[in-house]
């Protein structure tokens, strides 16, 4: 439940974005007024195409809109540059990813490390991992990790440099469902310890019940949101 | 199948960046290889072309005078076809405006209709009409050297008289198609020339009437050469010849020979390193680039396409590259070929024309090697990727297992951010694709060395040949052996430091069945100015009594060693044959020789103190006097002075070789820049991804340019000394393949030579660099949170 007086971490205001596919123009959103408050796990829910990846990664700083506004706190980033939005991403943004996307060359420790060492005001890499429940597998490279373990490395990747978002697309997509649950599980976790704000894609409605809020997205338009009044938590979903 | 040639263009465009960098590879192989053999085919027909039409005789023989019906005995010694006799005398030229020393040589021409033998080739004017007094026709080379044209006058000093003569036409002729003084080292166009005259004029000039001092002739079909020779010498023996001998030993095509060997070494050496090299680098960098398409194989295999489909779509993939880069390199190296032969006939040997060949299987070597680089490179790539099963090759590769490198496991870590540990662990991961990608910029690098060497080498030959070997400022010849009391005459001239007489004798050189003909040089055992050098290339006295050869002489074509009995027919007086030992073996980069000491020749051919020329040293400042004293003198023929010499050979052979080396320079950097940029340009489609999910995170563009662009440095640092090592070998293997009579080019690398292997690479590196820090801007960081590849 989201009080009304939580502080606003990300304030979007008439969103469009339009890709120009050659010669074809697609209307990826289409006017989107949302705020994201501190602490709040959210889903963005829907179908392939409705426009849920697009505001991810224009929340993330990958992406600029066509028309309208994001503020980051009181950091405006539309029309931010692309090393101001580099920044950003460093200071500010944890990202997970559904393939890992993890370094093969380093191990768990070093991934998580690779991330850390430019960071402001880091967790330890081991405590990030002990964090992911994987504080024996420090020193496993990914190779040497299953589909489950490598997502939770890249969690404790995303969470280790302390940020105010952890955006999160389709994390459980490329898992069963058993490990997938584990997974969110551990995002379940970090939401609540850390207090990180947790934006969470995917077309699984089963997930939405974990949520705060679940914004519901169809055709680059908002359809709806809605308040879980009761969240149930991660080892009670299954799909 | 009309899909995949669509998806074959859109491929080829794609990746046109690499693309054109992997036939930038395959041009520089062929081209190098196309320049060559065609100069060389181009040459060899232009050559026997001219020799055919210009009806170049097979035996000539000189003497000292015969008279004119002794001709006819020869002619009927049998195997004899044409023979036909001249007089030919040796000259000293002076051309307005021109001070110093020039050599001539004038050769009859019938008084009518047209020559036999050795006819020339008429360039301007027309021919010495007949009976004329005073018409020459000049050679080429030296009416071009002086801008003479028809109508000019230039004088001789013939028999110690001077004349007048008028020019009327310039040619070139089979005899002459190289030309070098008597006792030169290289051909000297300003100070030498072979000239052309009516033959009644030019005998009552030098004392020839109803006689000749010249015989060539040509063979019967089956009449074998050496009986022949043996019988004009029979002849002539009573009339002062010194000698019959065969095209083998006539000077022009002796050296037009050594030089087309040298060229077929250079078609044959080069284009096999640098083709060889351009195969192995095509092989690495083709085999990296479709193990990339790895996740589309498989997609065509699921599709249901056959095997044999997808191999042939990458064969054709691949053989596109491939044609497009021997079409650029035949094009590109026709192109040097023609530019080559033309500083070749314009600088060393004069043709009347060019018959530029390139030979179709030229054309088709350079394609099958080319193609079979290609396509084996890309085979073994295809089949890894066809044998998986589609489902497990559509899914993303396994992560690679990584272990710590060998630098954290010595401790160093603690000092190494993560950027670092990637770079070394990514190395160490794959040992096999790092040295291959070592070896091949080593190749660029050992290239550059090999396109740049001979400047130096050449340098240093003539350093050797001229600083140490032979330091005289002036060698002169006198009209026939003379008293050794005239060098005394000669050092009293004003401007005359030292002296130091020689003796030489025109021989043949027996040891079983090899032979040389060359001249013995008698030389002053303590001289100053001309001396043999030992194997450290410092100067050692000729010892009595023998004979001391140069190594090529001695160890590649008499096949002697000291202590071994040389048997020489002296091919002068009363033609002894004689006995002689070898008693050492000296050190000589340029020509071959023979050595004794004056003294010992001199009692050998049973005279006194007797010299053939002098070796001078002139203080600076008094040349034009001395050379207007020596000029004066009737019992001096020629005179050849070194400065010019050096001049001369830079203005010709070394224009020549400077072409090549340029050329050679400029495909050994494209094929170094192709390597370069192809290996970063592969390591950055590999690591693209997580190079971009680093960027995600919030890594700047510095940072992810640091793990991929210092991987690439650290690969080209370590190249470098490999490729030193490269450098040399190749060098060593055009050291052993160039030895000639010619010239044996020394095992020596300049600094410069390091120097320019190093700058290739490090320039492609730092291009490539440049061109990947634009590549890493415009990754896609939205595709890499979907895609999985």
């Amino acid at each position: 439940m989201p009080a009304e007086q939580a502080s606003p971490v990300f304030i979007a205001r008439g969103l469009t974005k339009v890709y120009r596919m050659g010669e074809v123009e697609v209307q990826a959103l289409r006017g989107i007024d949302l705020t994201l408050y501190r602490g709040e796990l959210v889903v963005l829910l829907g179908p392939s195409g409705s426009g849920k990846s697009t505001l991810l990664n224009i929340l993330g700083g990958l992406d600029a809109p066509s028309g309208g506004e994001v503020y980051y706190l009181d950091h405006k980033l539309t029309g931010a540059s692309e090393a101001d939005l580099t920044r950003f991403r460093r200071e500010h943004v944890g990202f997970v990813f559904q393939f890992y996307n993890l370094i093969p060359s380093l191990t768990a420790r070093e991934n998580v490390a690779a991330v850390t060492e430019i960071a402001e005001s880091p967790m330890r890499p081991e405590d990030a991992l002990a964090l992911v429940g994987l504080g024996s597998r420090l020193d496993h490279f990914p190779a040497q990790l299953s589909g489950g373990e490598q997502q939770r490395v890249a969690i404790a990747r995303a969470v280790a440099k302390n940020p105010a978002v952890l955006l999160c697309d389709e994390p459980t997509g490329a898992l069963d469902s058993a490990t997938g649950v584990v997974v969110l599980e551990v995002l379940e976790k970090v939401n609540r310890e850390l207090g990180t704000l947790t934006v969470l894609i995917t077309h699984n409605a089963g997930i939405a019940d974990m949520a705060d809020r679940v914004i519901r997205l169809s055709d680059g338009h908002i359809a709806d949101i809605r308040s879980n009044a009761v969240k149930k938590s991660a080892h009670e979903l299954s799909w | 199948m009309r899909a995949l040639d669509l998806k074959l263009f859109r491929d080829l465009w794609h990746m046109r960046g690499q693309v054109l960098a992997i036939a930038a590879v395959i041009m520089g192989g062929v081209a190098t290889m196309v320049m060559s053999l065609s100069t060389y085919d181009s040459l060899t027909t232009t050559r026997d072309r001219f020799y055919g039409e210009y009806r170049f005789a097979e035996v000539f023989a000189g003497l000292k005078r015969a008279p004119e019906p002794v001709a006819e005995r020869l002619a009927a010694i049998p195997g004899v076809e044409v023979l036909e006799t001249r007089v030919k005398a040796g000259v000293k030229l002076e051309v307005e405006g021109f001070s110093d020393p020039i050599t001539g040589l004038i050769l009859s021409l019938p008084d009518t209709g047209e020559a036999q033998l050795n006819r020339v080739h008429l360039k301007r004017g027309r021919n010495v009409q007949p009976w004329s007094a005073d018409e020459v026709v000049l050679s080429d080379t030296f009416a071009d050297a002086h801008r003479f044209q028809p109508g000019d006058r230039l004088a001789a000093i013939i028999h110690g008289k001077k004349k007048t003569l008028t020019v009327v036409g310039v040619a070139v002729s089979p005899e002459y198609v190289y030309q070098i003084a008597p006792g030169s080292m290289f051909p000297d166009f300003k100070r030498y020339g072979v000239l052309w005259m009516g033959r009644s004029a030019l005998a009552a000039a030098y004392d020839m009437e109803g006689a000749f001092n010249d015989v060539s002739l040509t063979l019967a079909r089956d009449a074998r050469e050496q009986d022949v020779i043996d019988r004009v010498d029979a002849v002539l023996a009573a009339y002062g010849g010194t000698g019959a001998y065969g095209r083998e030993d006539q000077f022009s095509n002796r050296f037009l020979s050594e030089e087309l060997k040298q060229l077929q070494t250079m078609a044959t050496v080069f284009p096999a390193i640098f083709l060889g090299v351009a195969a192995f680098l095509l092989n690495i960098v083709l085999s990296r680039l479709i193990a990339l398409q790895r996740d589309q194989i498989a997609i065509l295999k699921a599709f249901g396409y056959s095997y044999f489909a997808i191999g042939s779509h990458y064969v054709k993939l691949v053989l596109l590259m491939a044609v497009l880069g021997v079409a650029a390199g035949l094009a590109l190296g026709a192109w040097f070929g023609q530019g080559l032969a033309h500083v070749y006939t314009e600088t060393t040997f004069r043709f009347p024309y060019l018959d530029y060949q390139l030979r179709p299987v030229v054309a088709l070597i350079a394609l099958a090697v080319a193609a079979f680089a290609a396509v084996s490179g890309t085979l073994v790539s295809v089949m890894r990727a066809v044998r998986l099963p589609p489902a497990e090759g559509m899914r993303p590769e396994m992560p690679v297992a990584y272990r710590t490198s060998l630098v954290e496991r010595l401790g160093l870590a603690r000092w190494l951010a993560a950027p670092s540990r990637m770079v070394l662990r990514h190395i160490g991961r794959h040992p096999l694709k790092s040295l291959l990608t070592v070896l091949g910029i080593a190749c660029a690098c050992g290239l550059m060395m090999v396109g740049n060497y001979q400047k130096g080498a050449i340098d240093f030959m003539v350093d050797v040949q001229f600083r140490q070997a032979s330091r005289e400022d002036l060698g002169l010849a006198f009209i026939e052996p003379t008293s050794g009391r005239a060098l005394h005459e000669l050092a009293a001239l004003p401007g005359v430091d030292h002296v130091e007489g020689f003796r030489d004798v025109p021989a043949i050189l027996r040891f079983g069945q090899y032979r040389h003909r060359a001249a013995i040089f008698g030389i002053q055992p303590e001289g100053q100015l001309h001396r043999s050098l030992d194997s450290a290339l410092q100067p050692v006295a000729v010892p009595p009594g023998g004979v001391v050869l140069t190594d090529h002489l001695a160890n590649e074509i008499l096949h002697v060693k000291p202590g071994d009995l040389l048997t020489v027919e002296v091919l002068e007086g009363s033609r002894p044959v004689l006995q002689v030992p070898v008693l050492g073996i000296t050190k000589q980069y340029l020509g071959v020789s023979a050595y004794m000491q004056q003294d010992s020749l001199n009692e050998l051919m049973r005279e006194g103190n007797t010299v053939s020329g002098a070796y001078l040293a002139v203080q600076p400042g008094t040349e034009a006097r001395l050379y207007a004293d020596l000029h004066e003198r009737p019992r001096v023929l020629g005179m050849v002075a070194n400065k010019s010499a050096i001049q001369s050979f830079y203005a010709t052979i070394g224009e020549f070789i400077l072409f090549y080396n340029l050329v050679a320079t400029l495909l050994a950097g494209a094929i170094g820049f192709g390597v370069v940029y192809n290996s970063a340009r592969i390591a950055l489609s590999e690591r693209g991804r997580e190079l971009a999910s680093l960027r995600v995170l919030g890594f700047t563009r510095g940072e992810i340019a640091y793990i991929l662009l210092g991987e690439l440095a650290l690969l080209t640092l370590a190249a470098i000394p490999v490729g030193f090592v490269v450098g040399v070998a190749l060098v060593g293997i055009l050291v052993v393949a160039f030895q000639s009579e010619l010239y044996r080019l020394p095992l020596l690398l300049t600094p410069e030579n390091y120097a320019m292997g190093a700058a290739v690479v490090i320039v492609s590196a730092l291009l490539s660099g440049l061109l990947l820090w634009h590549r890493l801007g415009r990754l896609d960081l939205v595709a890499v949170l979907k895609t999985r590849e």
